[in-house]
């Protein structure tokens, strides 16, 4: 008894009995998600760091010189270690001329350039992380973004250029369809969910695969791609659809980073001030509470991927009117799955996740000049953008390796020395003694004082626990 | 638990022991260099698609091309691996901006990227492997050249050789990705196994593509070999028992099922008896000579000879050909490898004329 309750006390959120399997595993998923929001800054910047870190690693192993100075490394050890120095001097500082300033490069513009490479890249994955972000405090695992980004692509494109339209109309209407696009790609999921309780990760996983090979068909439709080619092609989005460069040629900047900009502030008006956010909110935390104060849970579930959807789509729709201009197979590449990631390490707030797709924008472009000057395979961006994800996914494990204290350890720690507080204002050690054996024998394992182990199932406290278990 | 550690101490013993014995190695002597080649002041260039330069194709044969000319011209190089689609532009700007004197693009993907990058680089040369640059009519750049292969001379051989060693009357193919530098061998492949049928009154018949109506099998993509093995498995149980995979690293995934049915595989780009694990079973590959062409490319640019003449590998300048029988040379009748060598003959003096709406043109 005495075991178990203090157990119970530790989870944050204690379920009801009668709950089935499945339910009971939607709830961990909406935990772990709320946990994730939780997750303090300082593991997300520690993640960076380990990623830099193990990269590094990989990058000494995967160099040649490195690997042969290592082979004399008892003849001279100081060979390696210039070398190792030299090798992560290069790519590293190569990865930040690539991503925010290049001070090697031939002219002023040219210097300034990779920052607004960082802003492109950026464009699509923060706009699709945004989306992605929306559903995790919904508490819904919306990994479909690569489809709805395909989708969104698929309809901005063609739109783009099967229209001739005047100029401004013309860019307004394609993103119009980019969002529509997603919108209808993340609803499906949304109203399979909201109406028949389908998973959203089975779904949207699969929807992922339809986008795919529908754009795949496409490409091979000559209505759609109007190339008169036989290359899986489409033609270029006319320049009326274009959205407008910011720095002029030279510079591949448009003006979708101001849609990225504008979509930032509205998704977080949407989750912090408005009443629907507060549902989407509300449905993230606990379902069954939304429901009892009156919100149609159903509606709000189907509204989530709707705008998930929506800025996904979005997201595509400006990757293709501002930098691609045109759709091939690979268009969407992995931005869809980066967005997830984009999402998790910005801690699925707006702000952050603006925040984290410039990160990895600036991962991805410095990434390039990195493999050309130095030689360091791109796949090393690939790793870090991975261990990053590991390291945000399990934060324990960052606590661990930094020996940091435990993120919600706060109230376990109040919680303790609350108990011990109650137990001193108690002070009688008459009802302790029985207690202390009941701890010992059933061998509740904690590095916890035993007293306070024990008391804990009659303390006070005990009351907020669940009762009956 | 305790052995656990034990054995995990024994393991990082010997895993330290190793290093140890590994780093023990002598210092180099500081100018003991021996210059590989000559070295000329010449940078070569290359952009893989997202295939990466391990995609036992034509990312690798590019790759190889490169390879052998830092080797025997001493060219100076740089290299960068696409990862997805919206890399290519950047990748082709970087490589001008390290100042490459030639920048190869590998694949029809990076035709817009190359032109554009070929616009505004008059000084850089460019050159394009498996696509012409589509130019807007009347213009003509100096500095792009399409490399460029009519495998489909080739895959007509192997069509050929392939209804003839057939012993269940069905060959087959599948592609990777439906799109023209796929569907050129399996035209030529098709256009091979009907020719075969013409002269010798057979009835073999093809699965896997309808050149008329141009559909057929593909796995969807060029890495997958799972996806690979399925579609083998599917042309299999149509009977087929000599099949050629035109899909690159997917094309792997034939290996397995076609060993354990017995069946026969003929490989393409390079020759799949060195290139795969599977040489027992390749009887023969179709051979798209890109590392050639890339090496004659770098050579042509370091004695300044650059031109945008394109290049269009044939049976004829050996651009394409068909590769030896290996361990199937004995089985292959002569009247066969006769009548093969005829046909390639036929086809370099243009009387044989293979006709594919994807061959380049």
């Amino acid at each position: 008894m005495s075991a178990s309750g203090s157990q119970q006390g530790m989870t944050p959120a204690p379920k009801p009995e009668h709950q089935s399997p499945w339910a009971e595993a939607e709830g961990r998923l909406s935990r772990a998600l709320r946990e994730l929001g939780q997750t303090s800054w300082v593991v997300t910047v520690l993640a960076v760091v380990v990623a830099l870190v193990v990269g590094a690693v990989l990058i000494l192993a995967a160099n040649r010189d490195v690997q042969a100075s290592l082979s004399y490394f008892f003849a001279q050890p100081t060979a390696f270690l210039e070398t190792a120095f030299q090798v992560l001097r290069e790519a590293y500082s190569a990865l930040f001329r690539g991503a925010v300033f290049d001070w090697q490069a031939p002219s002023a513009a040219r210097s300034i350039r990779p920052l607004t490479e960082t802003m492109v890249y950026s464009v699509p994955l923060i706009l699709a992380g945004l989306g992605i972000a929306i559903g995790f405090r919904s508490g819904m695992l919306n990994i479909g973004g690569q489809g709805q980004i395909i989708l969104g692509a698929t309809s901005a494109g063609f739109l783009g250029y099967a229209l001739s339209l005047p100029v401004g109309l013309h860019v307004l209407l394609a993103l119009a369809g980019g969002i529509l696009g997603g919108a209808i790609w993340g609803g499906i999921a949304g109203v399979l969910k909201a109406r028949t309780g389908a998973n959203e990760v089975i779904v949207t996983i699969m929807l992922n695969n339809i986008a795919i090979y529908l754009l795949a068909y496409l490409l091979q439709q000559q209505w759609y791609k109007q190339t008169g080619s036989n290359q899986p092609l489409s033609s270029s989005v006319d320049e009326s659809a274009q959205l407008f460069s910011l720095l002029g040629s030279g510079f591949r900047l448009h003006a979708g980073f101001l849609i990225a900009i504008l979509a930032t502030l509205g998704v977080w008006w949407l989750l912090e001030r408005s009443t629907l956010g507060f549902e989407f909110r509300a449905i993230g935390e606990n379902p069954e509470a939304a429901r009892t104060a009156g919100i149609n849970v159903p509606k709000a579930t189907a509204l989530v991927l709707v705008i998930a959807g929506g800025l996904a789509g979005l997201g595509g729709a400006a990757h293709v009117l501002g930098t691609e201009y045109r759709l091939a197979g690979g268009v969407a590449g992995t931005l869809g799955f980066d967005a997830i990631t984009v999402a998790l390490l910005g801690r699925s707030k707006p702000l952050g996740t603006f925040l984290a797709g410039l990160l990895l924008g600036g991962l991805r472009a410095g990434g390039v000049l990195m493999q050309a000057q130095t030689g360091t395979p791109i796949d090393i961006v690939l790793v870090l953008q991975a261990v990053i994800v590991l390291m945000i996914a399990a934060p324990p494990l960052v606590r661990a390796i930094f020996f940091l204290p435990h993120a919600d350890g706060r109230p376990r720690i109040r919680r303790r020395s609350a108990r011990r507080k109650t137990e001193a204002a108690a002070g009688t050690s008459s009802s302790r003694q029985p207690e202390l054996q009941t701890a010992s024998t059933s061998g509740a394992s904690s590095a916890e004082p035993p007293s306070a182990e024990s008391s804990s199932s009659e303390s006070p406290n005990s009351t907020t626990q669940e009762p009956g278990k | 638990m305790k052995r656990s550690f034990k054995t995990r101490g024994t393991i990082a013993a010997t895993a330290a022991a190793a290093l140890l014995l590994s780093s023990c190695g002598e210092a180099p002597e500081e100018d003991g260099e021996g210059a590989a080649a000559e070295e000329v002041d010449y940078k070569a260039c290359l952009v893989s698609d997202e295939g990466g330069w391990d995609d036992r194709s034509f990312n690798q044969s590019a790759f190889e091309g490169l390879e052998m000319a830092i080797e025997e011209l001493g060219v100076d190089s740089a290299d960068a691996q696409s990862t997805a689609e919206s890399e290519y532009g950047p990748n082709v700007d970087t490589m001008v901006q390290q100042n490459c004197d030639v920048v190869f693009g590998v694949g029809f993907l990076l035709e817009e990227g190359l032109r554009e990058a070929a616009e505004a680089n008059p000084e850089t040369d460019f050159a394009l492997i498996d696509s012409y640059f589509n130019f807007e009519e009347g213009e003509e750049l100096e500095n792009a050249k399409p490399l460029v292969f009519n495998t489909g001379e080739a895959a007509y051989l192997a069509g050929y050789v392939a209804a003839a060693m057939s012993e269940t009357g069905v060959v087959g193919t599948w592609g990777g990705i439906q799109i023209p530098s796929v569907t050129v061998f399996m035209d030529g492949y098709a256009d091979g196994v009907e020719r075969y049928n013409t002269d010798n009154d057979g009835d073999v018949e093809l699965v896997g593509w309808d050149k008329e109506g141009q559909s057929g099998s593909f796995s969807g993509d060029f890495s997958d070999q799972t996806q690979g093995r399925e579609v083998t498995e599917q042309l299999l149980s149509q009977d087929a028992d000599i099949i050629m995979p035109v899909a690159g690293n997917a094309g792997v995934g034939a290996g397995p099922a076609l060993e354990a049915a017995e069946a026969k595989m003929i490989w393409v780009d390079s020759d799949g008896y060195e290139s795969t694990d599977y040489g027992d079973i390749v009887l023969t590959s179709v051979l798209k000579e890109i590392g050639q062409s890339v090496y004659a490319t770098i050579d042509e640019g370091v004695q300044d000879g650059f031109t945008s003449e394109s290049y269009v590998g044939t049976l004829e300048n050996e651009g394409v050909g068909l590769a030896p029988f290996h361990d199937f040379e004995d089985e292959v009748p002569s009247e066969v490898a006769d009548a093969i060598e005829q046909l390639r003959q036929e086809i370099i003096d243009g009387d044989t004329v293979i006709d594919s709406e994807n061959a380049p043109s």
